[in-house]
């Protein structure tokens, strides 16, 4: 980082120039905490009602002891990770809860297995040298020995336990659902006070789990589909770009805001995040956008401007399959072409590369002046490269008791597709578009 | 102190300046796609500067940078603008796609050694299990130490666990690199590892980034219920101008660099409508200059007289196009035929099988199979039998073009008939003894034919014939039989 601001009475030139780096980096350093490493807001925006049941849930296992189950279901970057985590921060402010409640975090990603769960919730929970060498008989009776090492001192009731788990469909396809059975019927049970938390993007999380484990399940869901309107979403804009009031050079902060409203009323700008916001109206997608739009901010281009942001969102919503056609040899882009032929002549039925070839071989012969005429093995080496690339896959997976020449396969684009790759094209021969361009081949 | 270095940056950046089109708005529909890179309006010197501009590296390391990524200065300035300062954070999950030799790796691996970054480059080609994955981040980013702590066969979990353990030891003063190539095989390992690995930097909570290469599309990727979408960036394929740049920093000192410029373009006007993948062309510019400088040591022809060069070179590219670009001849093969002059013998490439001597009755045998495998039964009567009498010839008319045999591929056919065409082909009396079922084995053996359905088929064994046109064309040739009289698909 750059040098200290050191304040004079006349600063000299070489001082600000360090001072406005030193700034930059600073605003660099808090926007890109917000939208890559997802620092949690002061309050959860739009999900008042979904953050006040959380709460309360919660709240009456930590301080009152009683055992509750709940799943969070949105679709992914809904800010169910979010809710959550503001949730247990509000939560443990309360003294008497801070000393009491013990937390495991699990994740479906992460513990696949019930035995390495069980044994991460040992850890979690400190009770390695407590567990020792035991063998137990059965999950349950893990369980339950672990829930019992965790009474306090007059033996009168045990510490409150928050078992959250993350991807909790992902805990459904483990064998016979132990775990989850063993959590509810405990949660269900007057023996410890735990709190259940699911986290899942599957809406129909309840019909993956099994008759048992669903009759102790509480049935209590939190939904949290994002019914933001588009107001909102800009004012969700103004508020990501908008630097904190605690920001140490405060005339800095004031001039960025200003602009960043004043970017919020811009046509253009408003026109792109409607684009954006019919197509994915949540958190996370915005702040890759504004990610993409804050990298362009540099020495040159010190404030946002419009057309950072159209620059992030066309990076955003390029076509990945056009951008690798376009890099394709000519060649490669004939069988592509024939292949589409053949596609549009039998109804998208599979095709072999001996058909492919044919075609090719009818397009030298009639039509093209510009295209060599090439040896079978060259284009059957132009043909792999397509297949590595899965731009045409194998119809059985790639059978291998079939000749190479003789193997079906389909073609992953569609008719659009290659016609617009066709138009991008560098410096496209004209026979070939002419050739595209006809009906039939 | 820092607009000074800026204007020398930007002076020296000038005189460097390669003759390549910038992507701008407005000539995008001449050389660029939609969106695939980050578009810069504006100035030409905003241009520039927004090019590779890192704070606290000093003017020589940049452009020292700038020299080892010719053609690659914008995605180099995109990818050290999204990175960042190093105590920032970085986007969780990068996913760098683009084709074969577009400089992915090159670039990535530039940046993080020249601006001393801590990073770990995993090839997932060389990680079998998940665990060597492992082994090799925990190894590169903390040490030995830390990779000894992993147990056997360790899962993602593990890895958390002591990535988590080893962290809280040292936590991160800057963002750390995972850069992961060949990231298309990250699909076939275990399922929860590609989500895993898109969320690291939260479930590690840690200043970390994964940085994915591969050359398929991101859609390809997407596991069924979704997961932490990367930031998606696209390196774009060379045009032909930057191929010749960079191929001309090849060259050869004891030649001109026109004369080698002049080469290489002979060399893309062959091979550039067929490949454009820089590492083949490099490749063949390699083993085919000394051929190219042949008439310039025997004095043949001088330097400007490029169209007698190109003469001389041209059908050998043709041919190398046809052997050692198919990989069916070796580079020191090909080598040797160059200095032996002798351009009459044709290279035997390894797919030539037209080496492969077979008996008299073998041949006989495959071209019965052949003629069984691609004549449906019912024609063999015409085919095959002396005295068939009429047959309507609409019977044969072919309907539609597709149902051509050698469109659809060889159908199975049973060993009796096999035998019966046989028999009627070969032109002298043979006997059914065991050496011709034997030959039928050892055709099999061969994979000149296939045996198609169970192998405790013993009573009707079924086969297929595998071999190509132009090769039974080449073996009746050799016993002097017109196969082409005898195929349904020709007459």
């Amino acid at each position: 980082m750059g040098p200290f601001i050191t304040h004079t009475k006349y600063p000299k030139k070489k001082n600000s120039e360090d001072k406005t780096s030193a700034t930059r980096a600073c605003v660099q350093r808090i926007l890109r905490e917000r939208f890559c490493h997802q620092r949690l807001p002061d309050r959860p925006v739009g999900l008042e009602s979904q953050y006040k049941h959380l709460l309360e849930l919660l709240r009456r296992t930590a301080v009152h002891g009683e055992s509750n189950s709940v799943l969070i279901v949105g679709p992914r970057g809904a800010g169910k990770t979010m809710l959550l985590r503001c949730a247990l921060r509000e939560l443990l402010e309360l003294q008497e809860v801070k000393q009491n409640v013990l937390q495991v975090h699990l994740s479906g990603l992460l513990q696949t297995d019930d035995r390495i769960a069980l044994k991460e919730i040992t850890r979690q929970l400190h009770l390695e040298n407590v567990v020792g060498d035991k063998v137990f008989g059965s999950f349950a009776e893990n369980l339950v020995f672990l829930l019992e090492a965790l009474k306090r001192g007059d033996k009168s009731s045990s510490r409150p336990v928050f078992f959250i788990l993350e991807e909790f469909d992902l805990f459904a396809h483990h064998k016979n659902q132990t775990l989850l059975y063993n959590l509810l019927d405990v949660s269900q049970s007057a023996q410890a006070p735990v709190a259940v938390v699911g986290l899942t993007c599957r809406l129909d999380v309840l019909e993956l789990l099994e008759k048992r484990v669903k009759s102790r399940f509480s049935h209590r869901q939190i939904h949290l589909l994002s019914c933001m309107s588009f107001c909102q979403y800009l004012d969700a804009f103004r508020s990501e770009l908008a630097l904190p009031d605690d920001f140490p050079d405060s005339k800095f902060s004031q001039e960025w805001n200003l602009n960043v409203s004043e970017l919020c009323e811009e046509k253009s700008v408003q026109e792109i995040l409607q684009k954006h916001f019919n197509s994915c109206k949540d958190f996370r997608s915005l702040h890759l956008l504004l990610l993409l739009a804050l990298t362009r901010v540099s020495v040159s281009n010190p404030t946002l401007r419009a057309v950072d942001i159209l620059e992030a969102s066309r990076m955003s919503s390029a076509d990945s399959k056009a951008n690798i056609l376009h890099g394709l040899s000519v060649l490669e882009l004939c069988l592509i072409i024939a292949m589409k032929h053949l596609n549009d002549i039998y109804e998208g039925e599979p095709f072999n590369f001996q058909m492919v070839h044919n075609e090719f071989k009818k397009f030298i012969q009639r039509k093209s002046h510009s295209i060599h005429n090439f040896e079978k093995p060259v284009v059957i080496k132009a043909f792999e490269h397509l297949l590595q690339l899965e731009l045409i896959r194998p119809v059985d997976g790639g059978v291998c008791k079939v000749q190479r020449e003789y193997q079906l396969m389909r073609l992953m684009l569609d008719h659009t597709q290659v016609m617009e790759a066709l138009q991008r094209y560098p410096q496209c021969p004209t026979d070939v578009k002419q050739w595209a361009i006809s009906a039939f081949g | 102190m820092e607009l000074r270095t800026t204007n020398i940056c930007m002076k020296n950046f000038k005189s460097r300046l390669p003759d390549v089109t910038f992507y701008s708005r407005e000539s995008e529909a001449a050389c660029g796609p939609r969106g695939s890179v980050v578009g810069f309006s504006g100035s030409v010197s905003e241009k520039m500067l927004s090019g590779l501009h890192y704070p606290g590296c000093p003017e020589a390391r940049l452009r020292s940078l700038r020299e080892k990524l010719p053609c690659r200065e914008v995605q180099a300035g995109t990818l050290l603008a999204i990175m960042g300062e190093p105590e920032q954070y970085c986007y969780p999950s990068i996913f760098i796609y683009g084709h074969r030799a577009t400089g992915k790796s090159h670039v990535i691996l530039t940046l993080l050694k020249e601006l001393e970054l801590p990073h770990a480059a995993v090839s997932c080609v060389e990680c079998v299990s998940a665990g060597l994955l492992f082994e090799q981040t925990l190894l590169a980013l903390f040490g030995a130490d830390s990779a000894a702590l992993l147990p056997r066969l360790p899962s993602l979990s593990d890895f958390v666990r002591v990535y988590r353990q080893v962290c809280a030891q040292q936590p991160a003063k800057q963002t750390r690199y995972i850069v992961l190539e060949r990231a298309e095989l990250l699909r076939d390992m275990e399922a929860n590892l590609l989500p895993g690995l898109l969320r690291l930097q939260e479930l590690v909570d840690d200043n970390v980034a994964v940085i994915l290469l591969s050359e398929i599309v991101w859609d390809k990727f997407r596991p069924n219920t979704g997961c932490f979408e990367p930031l998606l960036l696209h390196f774009p394929d060379y045009t032909k101008a930057e191929l010749l740049q960079i191929l001309s920093l090849d060259s050869n000192p004891s030649y001109t660099p026109e004369l080698y410029s002049s080469y290489i373009n002979i060399l893309l006007g062959v091979f550039y409508s067929v490949c454009r993948d820089l590492r083949e062309l490099r490749h063949l510019a390699a083993l085919n200059f000394s051929k190219f400088c042949e008439p310039l040591e025997k004095g043949e022809a001088k330097e400007g007289n490029t169209h007698k060069l190109w003469r001389n070179i041209e059908p050998h590219l043709k041919r190398a196009m046809q052997t050692v670009y198919l990989r069916e001849v070796s580079s020191v093969q090909w080598g040797q035929q160059q200095m032996d002059e002798k351009e009459a013998t044709a290279l035997r490439g390894l797919s030539a099988l037209a080496h492969v001597e077979l008996p008299y009755y073998s041949k006989f045998l495959l071209i019965a199979a052949y003629l069984a495998s691609y004549n449906p039964a019912r024609t063999d009567r015409r085919f095959f039998v002396k005295h068939h009498g009429k047959m309507k010839k609409t019977s044969f008319l072919k309907k539609h073009e597709k149902t051509s045999n050698h469109l659809l591929g060889p159908k199975p056919f049973p060993l009796d008939r096999l035998l019966a065409i046989f028999y009627s082909v070969v032109d002298s009396r043979v006997a059914p003894t065991a050496s011709v079922f034997s030959q039928i084995s050892s055709l099999v053996t061969l994979q000149l034919l296939t045996q198609v359905g169970h192998d405790d088929q013993l009573d009707t064994p079924k086969y297929k014939c595998a071999v190509s046109l132009d090769f039974i064309l080449a073996i009746s040739r050799t016993v002097s039989f017109d196969i082409v009289r005898y195929l349904y698909d020709f007459i």
